[in-house]
């Protein structure tokens, strides 16, 4: 099996090479359009985002300090069919997300049952002990979380993983949505598609109806956006959302407690915080809980968390659930708390931890993606397929030292739409983020998400600090 | 309002209009250079008299040993050994602007974003004479963009007066330096004072505060070193007078007030400051000497804008 295998879903065409119903529309459009003309409308769109600043920071990559992750303009379409079973099937993923984390910091129920070895829990890092027995306001562990998923077929999505800690992207979900409509009006006078841009409406909405005990009532609660700063990959994202809030974009050191409530420094003194979204990694948070070194976070926020003065999004230690050593079990929790079979399958993965999956891992090697288990990024991984011998032989020396690091998955052949390449159309491989709310209202899911492609041909990796580019993704309105 | 976002449209406005003021000092340099004769000083005279001016000719000094146009015109544009260079301020000015992202609208941060690309583009390699009149505009032109931009379509609120504040505290304070420097530079004696002298010199005083053209229409045909003074000084009409910047930043700071419903000490010095401004005449200045009044005005800016900052919180 090749990365590049044939057999690969184009969500275009056809294999008569006719078009799918998904692009009729689209496809009408495309054909009647002067290329050359599209041409020059790529090449415009590089400058639009320079323009209006949508950049990413590159960690240890001074002399580009910020990039630009490209953009490919043909969008990628998704029928309200399919879209149906999608939200059906990411809604009860998120549920059990959530009962599952309420679960693992009281009775851990679901250990005690033997459904999920307790092992999963020792020694790992994402497990906070500072949250047992807590329940954050409103009873929500994830206001924000994405669920990466890929398409191998006509009707079938996998989850890839699941974004349950700070999921980043959504603000190109919707600068992308802006550019398509900046670039080609008409285009969307003739495709009904649904729109995108109430998100941060109901990002706001979302957050303010988990206000904490300490909220008083009265004024809308006061809700924040902690970024560590401009320094960081996705200020630009931090400062979009706060800004389309309406929220205040703080940094740790606008931050302080006061009067048991976390407070910002405003111009006319310090003023308490009902909502926090941190864009900060739970280790840096706060010092005095977690890392003591962090000048990133508040001192303190974690006692004035627990006694019900501020809502922390999402809450500390949800990252015990996006775990890829726990990601395995997700077919078994989606089951566990729901009662149902889950509407959206896992990708089969093998648990180097476990020795006959590590002998099958070891003899496989060549045909499978391995994966570090608190890897993320794209960093740290291996494609079998796509190695040289050199590469599969040094990681096999990393995989016999510390098996419990890794989890193996088959290299699946990965969905293709179209990307605009020298004036023509060219299939690449792509993977989908649909961006889900959570509150005591209920679970709120946007019709789109990041559609993350890889823009080299044959390749699989979508990251964007790995060459990957993002589309518009198109969920068609009935 | 957030202090630390008060801060960054504060400084963000004080870089731009630094970046404009001193593009501006660079074309008199140029002018000055380009038109000697008779007893003017050497056109390198001229390019030590532009750095002097902005406070940089001891730092100049410390990596270069002659006063060539190309040499200061670069250091002061884009010389990476500046700290103070107008490329820098740039930087500075949109840095800033990212902090407040959320504080201003797109309009301002689109400006000052493409303004930022415009003259890194601009600047990628040395300017040469025959491109620094290009160079010059585009920096006078994209600061005006960004104030354009301001105008019309921000609030009228406490983000505005913040960003007007840290306009008019820096250009007051440039005003009274680039006075302060070059009236005794230009007038030798103060028995001249009255007497009729190069023209050409104290129109590119007059220049370099963008104030040529309004100083003729409101005196055709003189060019009185007295009235200048006062022009500069005392005119309330001109949009660089010391009177103008505090004049505006009176009102500004009211605004302040009546959004937050009260005032901060720097509302008490200002208004020390702004009431002296308007009771004093040009003769009682030169009277007690226009250097020590110019520096009473410099120290006084100075101790204002810390007020401001410490008052409304600006830092931890």
């Amino acid at each position: 099996m090749t990365a590049t295998s044939t057999k690969n879903f184009d969500e275009m065409l056809n294999e008569d090479g006719s078009v799918r119903p998904a692009y009729a529309d689209f496809c009408n459009w495309y054909d009647s359009q002067d290329k050359n003309w599209l041409k020059r409308q790529d090449a415009e769109a590089e400058r639009f985002f320079r323009r209006i600043g949508i950049t990413f920071n590159v960690y240890g990559d001074e002399a580009a300090e910020e990039r630009l992750i490209p953009f490919d303009m043909i969008p990628r379409i998704i029928t309200a069919r399919e879209w149906r079973k999608l939200t059906r099937g990411i809604e009860q993923r998120v549920r059990a997300l959530n009962a599952f984390l309420q679960d693992l910091y009281h009775r851990q129920e679901i250990i005690r049952s033997g459904r999920l070895p307790m092992q999963a829990l020792r020694n790992n890092d994402a497990f906070l002990t500072q949250m047992i027995g807590f329940t954050p306001p409103g009873g929500v562990y994830t206001h924000i979380v994405g669920i990466d998923l890929v398409r191998t077929g006509p009707d079938e999505f996998m989850v890839l993983e699941d974004n349950a800690r700070t999921p980043s992207g959504v603000s190109y979900m919707l600068e992308n949505r802006e550019t398509m409509m900046a670039m080609f009006p008409e285009l969307f006078t003739q495709v009904p598609v649904c729109p995108v841009s109430d998100y941060p409406r109901r990002l706001a909405r979302s957050l303010r109806a988990c206000a904490p005990p300490a909220y008083q009532g009265g004024k809308r609660p006061v809700v924040a956006v902690l970024t560590p700063g401009i320094f960081n990959s996705a200020y630009f994202e931090h400062a979009f959302l706060a800004d389309q809030m309406g929220a205040e974009l703080v940094e740790g050191k606008d931050l302080r407690v006061v009067d048991g409530r976390v407070a910002m420094r405003t111009t006319t003194g310090y003023k308490a915080i009902d909502v926090i979204y941190r864009r900060v990694d739970d280790d840096y948070l706060d010092p005095l809980s977690f890392n003591p070194n962090s000048i990133l976070g508040v001192a303190g926020i974690m006692d004035v968390y627990r006694a019900g003065g501020i809502t922390i999004a999402n809450a500390p230690g949800t990252g015990i659930a996006d775990d890829k050593a726990i990601y395995s079990y997700m077919p078994e929790i989606v089951e566990f708390y729901t009662g149902e079979k889950p509407i959206l399958n896992n990708v089969p993965t093998w648990r180097c931890s476990e020795p006959d999956a590590l002998a099958y891992v070891l003899d496989n090697l060549s045909d499978l993606v391995v994966k570090e288990v608190h890897g993320s990024g794209g960093y740290g991984m291996l494609i079998g397929p796509t190695s040289s011998k050199k590469e599969l032989a040094a990681f096999e020396a990393k995989l016999r030292a510390k098996p419990e690091n890794y989890i193996a998955q088959p290299t699946l052949s990965l969905s293709t739409v179209p990307i605009f390449r020298d004036s023509e159309l060219a299939p690449r491989h792509v993977d989908l983020r649909p961006f889900v709310l959570v509150s005591p209202e209920g679970i709120d899911i946007t019709p789109g998400g990041l559609t993350r492609v890889a823009l080299k041909k044959g390749s699989l990796v979508v990251n964007s600090s790995q060459g990957g580019g993002t589309k518009d993704t198109w969920v068609l309105d009935e | 309002m957030l202090g630390r976002a008060a801060n960054g449209v504060y400084w963000m406005n004080r870089y731009l209009e630094r970046a404009e003021n001193t593009a501006r000092l660079i074309d008199v340099g140029f002018h000055l250079a380009l038109t000697r004769g008779g007893e003017r000083p050497s056109a390198e005279e001229e390019w030590k008299s532009v750095l002097t001016t902005t406070g940089q000719v001891d730092a100049y000094s410390e990596l270069y040993s002659d006063f060539s146009g190309p040499q200061v015109f670069n250091y002061l544009l884009r010389d990476k050994e500046n700290p103070g260079s107008v490329l820098q301020m740039i930087d500075l000015a949109r840095t800033n602007a990212r902090v407040v992202r959320t504080s201003i609208t797109n309009s301002v941060w689109e400006a000052t974003n493409e303004g930022w690309m415009t003259l890194h583009d601009l600047m990628s390699r040395p300017v040469r004479e025959s491109n620094l009149g290009e160079v010059l505009s585009a920096i006078r032109r994209q600061a005006m963009l960004v104030r354009g931009a301001m105008e019309s379509t921000m609030l009228r609120n406490e983000v505005f007066n913040f960003a007007r504040i840290g306009t008019f505290i820096e250009r007051a304070d440039n005003t009274a330096r680039i006075l302060d420097v070059k009236y005794y530079v230009l007038l030798p004696s103060v028995a001249w004072v009255g007497s009729s002298l190069d023209n050409v010199q104290w129109d590119t005083l007059l220049r370099s505060v963008a104030g040529n053209r309004a100083y003729t229409w409101l005196n055709p045909g003189s060019m009185d070193p007295k009235e200048i003074a006062r022009f500069l000084i005392l005119d309330g009409q001109f949009p660089r007078s010391l009177v103008f910047c505090y004049e505006k930043l009176r009102s500004n700071m009211a605004g302040l007030a009546k959004e937050y419903g009260h005032e901060v000490s720097a509302h008490e010095l200002l208004r020390d400051a702004g009431a002296r401004l308007h009771q004093i005449t040009i003769d009682d200045i030169f009277e007690g000497g226009l250097h020590e009044f110019l520096q009473g005005v410099i120290g006084k800016t100075i101790e204002i804008g810390n007020a401001i900052a410490a008052d409304y919180r600006f830092i931890e």
